[in-house]
């Protein structure tokens, strides 16, 4: 499990990154904390002709709270997340989230950008980035561009990063402190991959009712996916037991999981419905 | 052995951590050699196929390789690894060669080794290599090599490479008296998972050769390095004493590091093929396809019993997956998933198929409790579905069936082929049962069974079991008293992690009746000692703490002796003490002054009765039916070892060993797809427990029942905290839940799959 | 290329390949073998070492990305004259028995307490998660780790201010 021959390079600029990208003409990666990257090439399952280390890069690891919402550079790595009590207070569904990422160790080095440019689809960043109708700065030889979440992840370990671009930042809406919230993942063991995850919210209007419902999950498809059939189950009515169970199951209709050796997919399908129903019976406390 | 002691039986904290704490072990990768060269292994990805061509022409010319070497260099025939237990003239065939030669029969199979400057040119090497292999059809079941379809070794004309069979009475004569309503049958299916002992430290090994000397050593070696010498010697055409396997530390053995592998030969041979060291390191992806696999059996069993609960008989079939080829210890666990079914219990009657199915997977080998874990997994599981049948409680069902003191030494079924006849030899199964229940407080803890509490069903479930130990023939030990006193012991035994050193120091510091620190300890190597045996079975701490006790008294009286001519006296007046002998008028003589050599004795301790440990375990588990999760509320283990020579390693092994037997109960699982390809390829498939997992385990050691066949009194301890655990926590399930586990693992999906069915 | 760092308190130069993981940088072109693979794949966290005064895993780090970075192996927080607390308390409580596993759990429970020096028994348990022993079934291992606080507090509480 030696890693493959490559070059690597080390720019201190943005601009240098993506000449070196586009040098690189596909054959190049991306280096950030390479907690997900090394083992890919430990296993020689990639074999880039050059890594670009974007750590001397600077700006890139700044957390940013204002009007416009959160704003995380692509360098920001778990245990910065953890160490922001601002940002747990601004987004406290971002902070749950974080909490299950990997370990004490990894978390160290692990990035934000990395996660999403990863694309595993039972990781949490890429579930909260779509839960949450986030938005990614992609930037590329002509300049940067914006991308929905929602259409970044195209499959497992797939996005819509071009071989030439890189993640800069990931932006979040900012979050109504009234807002209601539930995470609730299932892994094997403590900092496992998901089997299942969701990152559910919703806001209450003038009577009491769910409004703006968000229901995204993780480990259930070949990338995170927010179910909009489920969503609309709960949009306009009273959260209560019974809305909250119709909720579940229609959750757990609308996906195909995977079959694997972790569990079948009718497990998963039932595993997702009870998350959904726990994340939103925890929803419906005030944290 | 001096009437108090000093050292055994005190929680003496251990010599190597001196060293391991601070980085300081010597493991075999962290050994180099000057001009050190260095291996890959180019494995089959192919299950089974007919190996038609290797192509290195590729690979030979990378810069830096030095040579790739393939079957025809190793020579034809291309020698076999022999089986080192219980071997057979009918398993022969199925040995492995140790390197493909005309089939590949499993993913992993090594068909070539590159050596190169560094470990990363050679496996880049690997990549250049080119193949010809004709696919055959694989099978990775029992089933389905029970068929015979597609053989593995079509001149054998059967994947059934052997059947044993445990007898003891007459099972079928009880099973057609069997006529009325007195009698129930329980008849079940179960199995248990491919998985293994997964060491942290991967194997490695180094080849040195002096051409001068026409001697090779080996370093890398563990467990059994005397066999694997012999072994060696033979594959490679040198005499056994131009040879010599070196032991440093140890990453953790469990039963499979330290058995003859293709590369215990590939790599010596490597070694004199280019004339230079040759270093190879198993990386953690080889080492999960590579290192003998275990645990894989499936049975099909019928328990007979009366309405009162006392059983009458037990019979059926078990079938081994063993994998493509019957490696150097392959027959231990079929062998004694038969031999051990019955534990501590009275079954009178004992009909046990046990057979070696060859199958397109990585051969198989021992693991801590080899064939014990898997037994007791099947008979606890039948005790329990048998007890509720008969509406008899589980506990009580054990009591009536438990083998009482005064019926030891009691006989274990009669297994043949090799003929082997053991015999359960001291001990209180049912005390060690009842201190269980209390210390778990199972009468308090009873009524849980079936509750749903916040969410969560409870059960609780008990097992008992006996850890088969001190597997002679002999070992043996030799001391030397050096030139300041202190007495250096060397000992065949081998370390594998487990605290031996310490344990060896403890008990020739009081047979020697002088200071640990005064004493050093050297295991393993064949340097060392003429012969050794090594450590397996749980035999180190009985056959070598022994053999050192007998080597001390033999020391004692050539140091008396010594002194007796030299203060002029007689032998049985000299009163020793550490480092000195004195004469009744008073006069002193250092030990190392009384002769120009260094004194030395050797000795031997012989024995060929086995131990066997005992005890109880019991688990409380809650489960989250929406998720299948299962939460070990609490673990409680007790142990009788017959004597405690140190109380913390051994509580460590035990914690240790329940730990691993959790893991197997839940998590750890080599998965095979139908074509024969191993999908639990890393460490984020194949999950080992980590230190959230299990926290609540609770231990009670004890000594109680000594045992009559070594003069330490002691039993084999380092396997019994595994034995019983699958059985235990599947129990529990079962209690929680109404339903019946059948299989391992009972992982989150299995567990709901089990509720929602 | 060439890297220059700090490792344990002195300066060294070498010269590597880019695909040289730090952990084989550290244990064969310097021959601090105390840190050791387990996986490769950064996993078991045997091969933790602190860069910059972070615990990491060494499989998961170019050699080449260490330029300027000041590291830390389990041989700089020994000494030969005596254990340290942390590593007294892992003897006194058997928290090792093959020693594979057991440097990168040091370098990980050091630069916890270091940290968090009050860490409870479940932050403790909690971080070595990240951390996988074969032999000692990890029980044995919290304790040491919860005993050697006192040493860690005594440390954060007498730094001048």
């Amino acid at each position: 499990m030696k890693l493959p021959k490559f070059d690597y390079a080390s720019p201190a600029t943005l601009e240098e990154a993506v000449a070196l990208l586009a040098a690189g003409n596909g054959a190049a990666k991306l280096l950030a904390g390479g907690q997900s990257l090394v083992p890919i090439l430990a296993f020689r399952l990639a074999a880039p002709s050059m890594l670009v280390d974007i750590g001397r890069i600077a700006g890139l690891d700044k957390i940013e709270i204002n009007d416009a919402g959160i704003h995380l550079g692509a360098r920001v790595c778990w245990s910065d997340i953890e160490a922001d009590a601002e940002l747990a207070a601004a987004h406290p569904l971002l902070a749950a989230a974080m909490n299950h990422v990997a370990h004490y160790s990894i978390r160290k080095r692990g990035t934000v950008g990395g996660s999403l440019a990863h694309a595993d689809p039972a990781a949490e960043m890429p579930g909260i980035a779509v839960a949450c109708d986030g938005e990614l700065i992609l930037v590329g030889p002509s300049g940067s561009r914006l991308v929905p979440a929602a259409s970044f992840f195209l499959g497992p370990l797939t996005t819509a990063l071009a071989p030439d671009e890189l993640i800069t930042q990931v932006h979040l809406p900012p979050w109504p402190p009234t807002r209601r919230w539930g995470f609730q993942e299932f892994a094997r063991r403590r900092g496992d991959f998901a089997l299942a995850g969701v990152a559910a919210f919703y806001d209450l209007d003038s009577s009491g009712r769910a409004t703006n419902t968000h229901i995204g999950v993780i480990g259930v498809s070949d990338r995170p996916k927010r179910l909009a059939a489920a969503e609309a189950i709960l949009d306009g009515h009273v959260v209560d037991a019974d809305a909250i169970t119709a909720t579940a199951e229609i959750a757990a209709k609308v996906v195909d999981p995977p079959n694997d050796i972790h569990g079948t997919s009718r497990y998963r399908r039932a595993l997702l419905a009870t998350l959904v129903e726990r994340a939103l019976a925890s929803a419906c406390i005030e944290h | 052995m001096k009437s108090v002691n000093t050292y055994v039986g005190q929680p003496i904290e251990r010599v190597e951590d001196l060293r391991l704490l601070r980085g300081r072990g010597q493991f075999v990768d962290d050994l180099h050699f000057d001009g050190m060269l260095h291996a890959a292994i180019l494995r089959s990805s192919v299950p089974h196929g007919r190996l038609l061509r290797v192509d290195t022409t590729a690979a030979t010319a990378l810069a830096g390789v030095v040579t790739v070497v393939t079957a025809a260099e190793v020579g034809n025939p291309v020698p076999t690894i022999p089986l080192r237990l219980a071997p057979m003239a009918g398993l022969i065939p199925y040995e492995q060669p140790v390197i493909a030669t005309g089939k590949v029969r499993y993913v992993g199979e090594p068909i070539a080794v590159v050596i190169a400057e560094s470990a990363a040119i050679a496996e880049d090497a690997l990549e250049l290599i080119t193949l010809e292999i004709e696919a055959l059809p694989p099978c990775v079941d029992t089933r389905t090599a029970a068929a015979n379809r597609s053989l593995l070794f079509e001149e054998m004309g059967t994947n059934l490479a052997a059947t044993y069979t445990a007898v003891l009475g007459d099972a079928a004569s009880a099973f057609v008296a069997a006529t009325t309503d007195e009698f129930r049958v329980c008849r079940e299916r179960f199995d248990t998972q491919r998985h293994t002992a997964t060491t942290m430290e991967t194997r490695g090994l180094i080849g040195v050769w002096d051409d001068k000397t026409q001697h090779l050593t080996v370093y890398g070696a563990a467990k059994v390095p005397f066999a694997s010498r012999g072994i060696l010697a033979r594959q490679i055409g040198l005499p056994e004493s131009s040879i010599d396997l070196i032991e440093g530390d140890v990453g953790g053995g469990f039963g499979m590091r330290g058995e003859f592998y293709p590369e215990d030969f590939l790599i010596p041979f490597a070694a004199r093929h280019v004339n230079r060291p040759v270093k190879w390191i198993e990386d953690r992806r080889e080492h999960l396809l590579a290192c003998n696999h275990a645990r894989e059996f499936d049975c099909d069993l019928e328990l007979l019993c009366k309405r009162d609960g006392t059983i009458l008989a037990i019979r059926g079939q078990i079938n081994g997956n063993i994998g493509a080829y019957i490696r150097a210890n392959a027959t231990i666990a079929p062998r004694n998933v038969a031999l051990c079914l019955s534990g501590p219990y009275r079954i009178p009657n004992i009909y046990i198929e046990s057979t070696m199915l060859v199958t397109n997977k990585t051969p198989t080998g021992t693991y801590r409790g080899p064939g014990r874990f898997e037994g007791d997994f099947f008979r606890e599981r039948l005790f329990d579905i048998a007890a509720k049948d008969l509406g008899i409680d589980p506990v009580v069902f054990r009591r009536h069936n438990l083998l009482t003191k005064d019926e030891l030494p009691s006989k274990l079924p009669v297994l043949t082929p090799v003929p082997q006849q053991e015999e359960l030899d001291c001990g209180d199964y049912l005390q060690t049962l009842d201190r269980c229940l209390a210390e778990f407080d199972w009468s308090g803890k009873v009524k849980l069974n079936g509750r749903l509490i916040d969410g969560r069903y409870h059960g609780i479930g008990i097992g008992c079991f006996i850890e088969g130990g001190a597997v002679g023939p002999r070992e043996n030990a030799r001391m030397v008293v050096e030139g300041d006193g202190s007495v250096s012991v060397y000992v065949g035994s081998a370390i594998v992690g487990q605290g031996l050193e310490t344990v060896c120091a403890q008990i020739a510091a009081d047979a020697l009746e002088m200071p640990m620190e005064q004493i050093r300890i050297f295991h393993g190597s064949t340097t060392y000692v003429q012969e050794g045996f090594g450590s397996f079975a749980s035999r180190s701490t009985v056959m070598g703490g022994s053999a050192i006790i007998a080597t001390a008294e033999k020391l004692k009286e050539t140091i008396r002796t010594a002194a007796a001519l030299r203060l002029n006296c007689a032998a049985e007046d000299i009163v020793l003490q550490p480092g000195l002998a004195i004469s009744p008028d008073g006069n002193a003589v250092r030990w190392p002054d009384l002769a120009p050599e260094h004194l030395q004795a050797a000795g031997t301790f012989s024995s060929t009765r086995r131990t066997y440990g005992y005890g109880a375990h019991a688990a409380h588990v809650s489960v989250d039916p929406g998720t299948g999760r299962v939460e070990v509320l609490d673990y409680v283990a007790v142990g009788d070892v017959g004597r405690i020579v140190n109380p913390m390693t051994l509580k460590g092994q035990i914690v240790g060993a329940i730990v691993q037997g959790l893991g197997s109960t839940f998590l750890e699982h080599l998965v095979y797809d139908q074509e024969g390809q191993l999908l639990t390829g890393s460490f984020a498939d194949y999950l080992l427990p980590t230190a959230s997992d299990y926290p609540n385990i609770r231990v009670y050691d004890q000594e109680e029942y000594p045992s009559s066949n070594n003069p330490l009194g002691a039993k084999g301890a380092g396997e019994g905290g595994i034995v019983p655990v699958g059985g235990v926590i599947a129990n529990a399930i079962a209690s929680a839940l109404g339903v019946q586990p059948r299989s391992l693992p009972m992982s989150p999906s299995r567990v709901w799959e089990l509720i929602n069915c | 290329m060439n890297v220059a760092f700090a490792v344990n308190g002195g300066q060294v130069e070498v010269q590597v390949e880019p695909r040289t993981t730090l952990a084989d940088c550290l244990r064969y072109d310097l021959r601090l073998t105390g840190t050791h693979v387990g996986c490769a794949h950064g996993v078991c966290g045997a091969c933790t070492v602190m860069v910059d005064g972070v615990a990491v895993r060494s499989c998961l780090i170019l050699a080449v990305q260490m330029q300027d970075a000041t590291i830390v192996t389990i041989e700089g927080i020994s000494n030969d004259n005596a254990l340290t607390p942390l590593q007294a308390a892992f003897r006194k409580h058997f928290a090792l028995q093959c020693g594979f596993c057991t440097p990168g759990i040091l370098i990980t429970a050091h630069a916890l307490l270091t940290e968090e020096p009050n860490a409870s028994e479940d932050r403790i348990r909690d971080v070595i998660s990240g951390n996988i022993c074969r032999c000692t079934g990890y029980i044995p291992i919290v304790e040491a780790i919860a005993d050697a606080r006192a040493a860690y507090q005594s440390q954060a509480g007498s730094a001048a201010p």
